[in-house]
């Protein structure tokens, strides 16, 4: 799917024109944010886990260099091959590279949002390489060719009856068959064939640790073990944020990570890999893809705390009703939002925009992200770095002169309220976007300034 | 400059002043009991606790729960079962596995969880494999949280450890939650 040069509003748009389905969508991903909820509040500690996580998130921020060092040299004495990649071109080519020098050509992945922040898989695909994603919700909607619309839940969007009909067309299932029991069983017979078959196999990374080495991989499907343990070679690519200084400080981490998710306890399988096994080849490519750039924005280096849970995307009313597509990029929802215009201004200027700023998404973090505080302030940067659309500059300017001129806003209220009142037609109809899929109010007989006046005369 | 130094130099440019890591504390309320909670998660989770007094319990339950089970794996000395000690040089060979057993370290009663390193298995591919898992914990194995896993882990080395919380499961397809994803699609916990 394109999703260049494409607008949040316009897309979302496209996806509530069908409203039951928008229902539907907004009721499924309520459901993960009270399953969560019931996790959080089952356990008195939880404010200060979020806390100390923070904390921790903070201490790596502030000394990310010697962490890295530490990490490397522990990786390296592990028997772990480690490359650094300055962006997404570099991180795709030492893929590539590693793959080629092994004569491999087809690979099992499970799920990276890194390499998708990269577009690996489209790059693999142009050099010769069959890419197959084992987690069932990435295979899903990598068989409709359609990137994932959710971190945690790639194809939150899709019906189960849409998801039988692609595995009816690619994977041979009885047509008409939806039963999601059965198509998960359908996909664990053709993945098997492909874990068995694969000779490389990549992964992303949750947490790395500084102090041994080691990086740990969580699932709930086991697709990464199957894929990692069977393969010659694996290959486990991570952002340079990733890290936590202390194998102690996972504690803390694994105990938020999935009730944060999903509300589980914890994932089934917490995976740390430390050292390849006899006669595997293992490899850990450290990617920057502006990170480093992040880190030197005070305002909104936090946002490089995050540990892609993803509840700020269940509980966002805005997500919920827009769907992971509308933001085009790896990372939807609110903290996709503060990610994005770090990588590119103009590409991602809407994005800070599709929030209402209520601040739900900073209150479920797990690590204390002041998710909302940074939409706002990335619309004063885009405003200012001259991002903002013509129309909306335009409405801006409009409204600095009224509010900022007393006879000029009174006479305004008036005219407006006129207007409803008398020629409602004027607002009532397609080019006023307040009245989408909203009736326009009654328009009040007079402002407050007028009642004011009015009483106090009175008294 | 290669990318390692410019990433290293624009990551030591650009980070903020140095600040102090948080002591992590095991927030543990007294009184925990961590063989009921145990339990009560493992099932939750959609596995299967069993308590029991002695190895033989064990086998006259594997005997009545697995009986279609071609391919038995026992990691477990006291639990011999053909096939069990041997080496794999080949992962792939554990492709038919339908029962693995196997001990673990501990278990962790907050999530069920319990601890395996790969100097207990043959292959690290094992506890995936397998079509279904079945582990043996000691009862007075189980810590209560995750702070206290992690003590208990300490700094010891492994090439690969795991914790396993449950059999494998997915609920990519409308959020229904379906088990057995690509590893085990049933896992019993024996507690002795």
């Amino acid at each position: 799917m394109d999703q260049s040069n494409k607008d949040h509003a316009l897309l979302a748009a496209q996806f509530n024109e069908d409203e039951p389905r928008v229902n539907w969508h907004d009721e499924t991903l309520w459901w993960v944010r009270s399953k969560r909820d019931k996790a959080a509040h089952a356990l008195p500690e939880w404010e200060q886990l979020r806390e100390v996580a923070s904390q921790i998130k903070h201490n790596v921020l502030s000394n990310l260099n010697e962490y890295l060092l530490q990490f490397e040299e522990k990786a390296r004495a592990n028997g772990v091959i480690v490359h650094w990649a300055a962006d997404a071109k570099e991180h795709n080519e030492i893929v590539y590279a590693l793959l080629h020098q092994n004569g491999i050509s087809r690979i099992v992945k499970s799920k990276s949002m890194l390499t998708e922040e990269c577009h690996l898989n489209s790059y693999l695909e142009q050099q010769g390489i069959e890419v197959t994603d084992t987690d069932l919700g990435e295979r899903i909607v990598q068989l409709a060719n359609e990137p994932p619309s959710h971190i945690v839940l790639p194809c939150i969007h899709k019906k189960k009856e849409e998801i039988g009909e692609l595995f009816h067309e690619h994977l041979g299932t009885p047509a008409g068959n939806s039963d999601p029991k059965f198509l998960a069983n359908a996909a664990r017979l053709n993945l098997r064939e492909k874990f068995l078959t694969r000779r490389a196999a990549m992964t992303g990374v949750n947490f790395a640790i500084a102090e041994t080495g080691e990086f740990v991989v969580c699932t709930n499907e086991g697709n990464a073990d199957m894929g990692a343990h069977l393969a010659d070679v694996h290959i486990a690519c991570m952002g340079i944020e990733k890290i936590v200084p202390q194998r102690n400080h996972l504690s803390v981490f694994l105990r938020l990570l999935a009730r944060s998710a999903t509300g589980q306890p914890i994932t089934t399988y917490s995976s740390h890999f430390k050292k390849p096994r006899k006669g595997q080849e293992m490899h850990i490519v450290l990617v920057d893809n502006g990170r480093s750039v992040q880190l030197g924005r005070a305002d909104f280096r936090n946002a490089l705390k995050c540990i892609r849970c993803g509840a700020c995307m269940n509980t966002c009313p805005v997500y919920r009703r827009s769907g992971g597509h509308s933001y085009h990029t790896a990372i939807a929802g609110p903290i996709g939002s503060i990610l994005a215009p770090n990588l590119d201004m103009r590409k991602y200027a809407d994005l800070p925009f599709a929030s209402t700023l209520c601040g739900s998404c900073s209150n479920v973090c797990p690590v204390k992200i002041d998710i909302h505080d940074q939409l706002y302030k990335w619309r004063q940067v885009l405003v200012k770095e001259g991002y903002a659309p013509a129309a909306k500059k335009m409405a801006m300017r409009g409204m600095t002169f009224t509010l900022s001129r007393p006879g000029a806003y009174q006479f305004a209220g008036k005219a407006g309220r006129w207007v409803m009142d008398k020629m409602p037609f004027i607002v009532n109809n397609k080019l006023n976007p307040w009245y989408k899929q909203r009736e326009m109010p009654e328009p009040p007989k007079q402002s407050f300034g007028e009642w004011y006046k009015k009483n106090r005369k009175e008294v | 400059m290669n990318s390692r130094e410019k990433i290293l130099a624009a990551v030591k440019n650009n980070q903020p002043a140095q600040s102090k890591l948080p002591e992590v504390r095991s927030f543990l309320k007294p009184g925990t009991e961590v063989l009921e909670k145990y339990i009560n998660v493992l099932t939750a989770i959609g596995g299967v606790a069993n308590v029991v007094n002695s190895y033989a319990e064990i086998e006259n339950i594997v005997r009545q729960e697995y009986k279609e089970a071609q391919r038995i794996i026992s990691l477990c000395n006291e639990l011999p079962m053909p096939g069990g000690k041997e080496k794999y040089a080949d992962p792939h060979e554990l492709e038919t596995v339908d029962l693995a057993i196997m001990n673990a370290q501990f278990g962790v009663a907050e999530n069920a969880a319990v601890w395996v390193t790969d100097d207990m298995l043959p292959q690290r591919v094992l506890p995936f494999i397998t079509q279904q898992l079945a582990v043996i914990i000691n009862r007075n194995d189980i810590v209560p949280t995750m702070h206290h896993a992690y003590e208990r882990i300490g700094d010891s080395d492994y090439g690969f450890g795991v914790f396993i919380a449950g059999p494998s499961k997915t609920a990519d397809i409308e959020q229904s939650l379906v088990l057995g994803a690509h590893g085990p699609k049933t896992m019993r916990v024996f507690i002795l």
